[in-house]
């Protein structure tokens, strides 16, 4: 094996573009969860924003319009799970699991007729003058603009959360929704709008996989992202900068294992593929084996159903 | 406005009533979808839900594969229906499923080609106990690391279709099979094989072990002890604490059955209707046994019905993309649609609907 092929300055730029999907959704299921809600169907999200971003893209030919409908299909998928769980009432975990089921199902029927076409491409935004530095240009400077959004959001979902009173209110809202509700919040209200807001970002994330990183539509292609995005947000203790730690750890992951196939190492190509579920589990395991701290900053409120009556 | 009123406990009638109601929805959402598809939607339900059982021209060829396609279907839900009233959510059946026939088919391909009446039990067991495996991991995490069972068992899937690759194209593949991905033909080999008992019935013994399970679930939950527990854990957490329930012998308990009967399913499936270890023999049915489980209302009985109507629809599937041309993927939409309508359904079994003042919430 030649270990010499890989570029440490490609890898970890290639890194950031493995990491952005898994951020996006994160960050989305981040807010959500910490509104109380756990909504498990991040994955079917995800390939719904995948393909109906693909479509739109192809047929107006604008990578821009791609990314706008695909957020808006993850919404729409998610507000079918907010008026299953907000207004019917129904159990969260088997909501989520029947986003997904169906999800990866309508997904396929919609792109049918697309799979195997090329999506336009994104162009990357050299930023001016600080593209040209040697390692560091390359590294941080020459992305695509969905790179440099997925890192914006990172602070404003963190400051949004930390220092806003709207914030506070959802903080509030995930700790305990009978305290929130006797405020006179809107418990249900503003869950809503944060399921809707983590849709969004899954659908992008789910967008960003399909016109950009491979970028193709197939079947499937999500391929566990959603998932893995959900463990994340466990293994970042529901904090948004370290969302982003937990999403270019396994980018990394991701990208050195693509690396060591093309470069032919010593090491069957299926355990290299199943190196990303298995160190998900393992930075899972090593989370969530101290009880105490695990527990310290996981919404009180999270995945119980609230009902005003009650 | 409407308003909901808790019931003090799920309405018997509603519980029965739902699921059909939940089948009417999705009939009719889906002729909209099949409308929307270009297809007569009258055709495409008839032909998915009448057609396999009554058509004379198909029928013939349907019904042996409605038990073929319901029996790892029942046998799987059973076992995830007992975690899911229990609250532990083992979603990763799939990887069980894949696990328990790649080691109950390498007991098979290990003997090879001894011919010996203990081969065929030697391989169920084996079966069983890769599920069991498979499922033990998620299971002794969450004991032993409190880690989301969820999760792991989920991811586990990915790495399980990962070692049934590399299980087609290296450690089983056929040492005559000149150099094709998949393993010797278990089908074709006596001893191994899981052929259908009755012909023409599609009853072999997978399905013989899924009615087993049903009527062994039911003994379960509502004649013993430990059936009492899973189903006091599920209504009331704390009361089973105080009872002196531990939670961690139910969370074992409920993921090792699970694992055990999927991946019992896995390898009734591949020395039967697949034949051989593929890349792709596994199909989904441990992600549709969730469906199958729901819909069943966790209960053995109304799992049993809504496995073969769970087969039903696979079956109708193949025919209308057969007939009019409909894509697979739209029944896999169909099928998560009908787990949406019975969630939505759901609220009339545990709340009454009351028109009144609108209510600030």
């Amino acid at each position: 094996m030649d270990l010499t092929s890989i570029n440490p300055v490609l890898l970890i730029a290639s890194l950031m573009v493995a990491a952005t999907p898994i951020l996006l959704a994160a960050l989305g299921e981040l807010v959500v969860e910490k509104a109380g809600v756990l909504n498990l169907g991040v994955e079917g999200m995800m390939i719904i924003g995948a393909v109906s971003g693909f479509i739109i893209a192809v047929e107006t030919n604008s990578a821009a319009l791609g990314f706008l409908f695909a957020a808006l299909g993850g919404m729409a998928l998610s507000l079918i799970f907010a008026l299953l769980t907000q207004v019917l009432l129904s159990n969260q975990v088997a909501t989520g699991l029947a986003l997904t089921l169906f999800g990866l199902g309508f997904s396929a029927l919609l792109g049918q007729n697309y799979v195997g076409i090329r999506a336009p491409s994104v162009p990357d935004w050299n930023i001016p003058l600080m593209s040209d530095v040697p390692v560091i240009g390359p590294i941080l400077f020459q992305h695509d603009p969905i790179v440099y959004g997925s890192l914006l959001l990172v602070v404003a979902v963190w400051a949004f959360l930390k220092y806003t009173r709207a914030g506070l209110i959802l903080r509030a809202v995930g700790e305990s929704h009978d305290s929130a509700h006797a405020l006179g919040y809107k418990v249900r209200r503003i869950r809503v709008a944060a399921i809707a807001f983590g849709g969004a970002c899954a659908g992008l994330g789910g967008a960003y996989l399909s016109l950009v990183r491979v970028p193709q539509w197939t079947e499937g292609m999500t391929a566990g992202a959603g998932w893995i995005a959900l463990a994340i947000v466990v293994f970042a203790s529901w904090k948004a900068g370290r969302v982003l730690i937990g999403a270019y750890l396994f980018g990394g992951v991701t990208v050195l294992q693509l690396n060591l196939q093309a470069a032919g190492a010593n090491v069957p190509v299926e355990i290299l593929s199943m190196s990303p579920y298995l160190i998900t589990i393992l930075v899972l395991v090593l989370i969530s084996a101290d009880r105490s701290r695990a527990a310290l900053n996981a919404p009180a409120a999270l995945g119980r159903v609230f009902h005003a009556s009650g | 406005m409407m308003r909901l009123e808790r019931r003090p406990e799920p309405s018997k009638a509603w519980t029965a009533a739902t699921p059909i109601l939940a089948v009417l929805a999705t009939m009719i959402a889906g002729g909209i979808m099949f409308a929307a598809l270009g297809k007569d939607p009258f055709a495409a339900i008839k032909l998915i839900f009448w057609d396999p059982l009554f058509n004379e021209q198909f029928a013939a060829f349907s019904r042996p594969q409605l038990l073929i396609k319901a029996g790892p279907l029942i046998l799987i839900a059973i076992g995830l229906s007992l975690g899911f009233r229990a609250g532990i959510w083992n979603i990763g059946a799939e990887g069980q499923y894949i696990m328990g026939a790649i080691c109950g088919a390498a007991v098979a391909l290990a003997v090879y080609p001894l011919e010996a009446w203990w081969i065929f039990p030697a391989m169920v067991l084996a079966g069983a106990f890769g599920g069991f495996l498979w499922a033990m991991i998620p299971g002794i995490l969450k004991t032993r690391f409190n880690t989301n069972e969820i999760l792991v068992s989920l991811l586990l899937v990915y790495v399980a279709e990962n070692i049934l690759a590399s299980a087609a194209l290296g450690f089983l593949r056929n040492p005559e099979g000149a150099g094709f991905p998949g393993s010797r033909n278990l089908s074709a080999y006596p001893a191994a094989s899981n052929p259908e008992i009755v012909a023409g019935t599609g009853m072999h013994w997978g399905v013989v072990a899924a009615f087993i399970a049903v009527i062994f679930a039911y003994i379960l939950l509502n004649r013993h002890i430990m059936g009492f527990n899973i189903r006091l854990a599920g209504q009331a957490p704390r009361a089973a604490r105080f009872a002196g329930v531990s939670p961690n012998r139910l969370i074992l308990f409920c993921l090792g059955v699970s694992g055990a009967l999927a991946g019992m399913a896995g390898l009734f499936e591949v020395a039967g209707p697949a034949g051989q270890i593929s890349i792709d023999f596994n199909v989904g049915y441990g992600f549709t046994a969730i469906i199958v489980a729901f819909l069943g209302r966790l209960h053995p009985v109304g799992i049993l019905l809504a496995g073969l109507l769970m087969a039903l629809t696979y079956i109708g599937g193949e025919l209308s993309q057969f007939m009019l041309g409909i894509p697979s993927a739209a029944i896999q939409a169909f099928q998560g649609m009908l787990l949406f309508f019975l969630l939505a359904a759901d609220v009339l079994t545990n709340f009454r609907v009351r028109f009144g003042r609108v209510e600030v919430a």
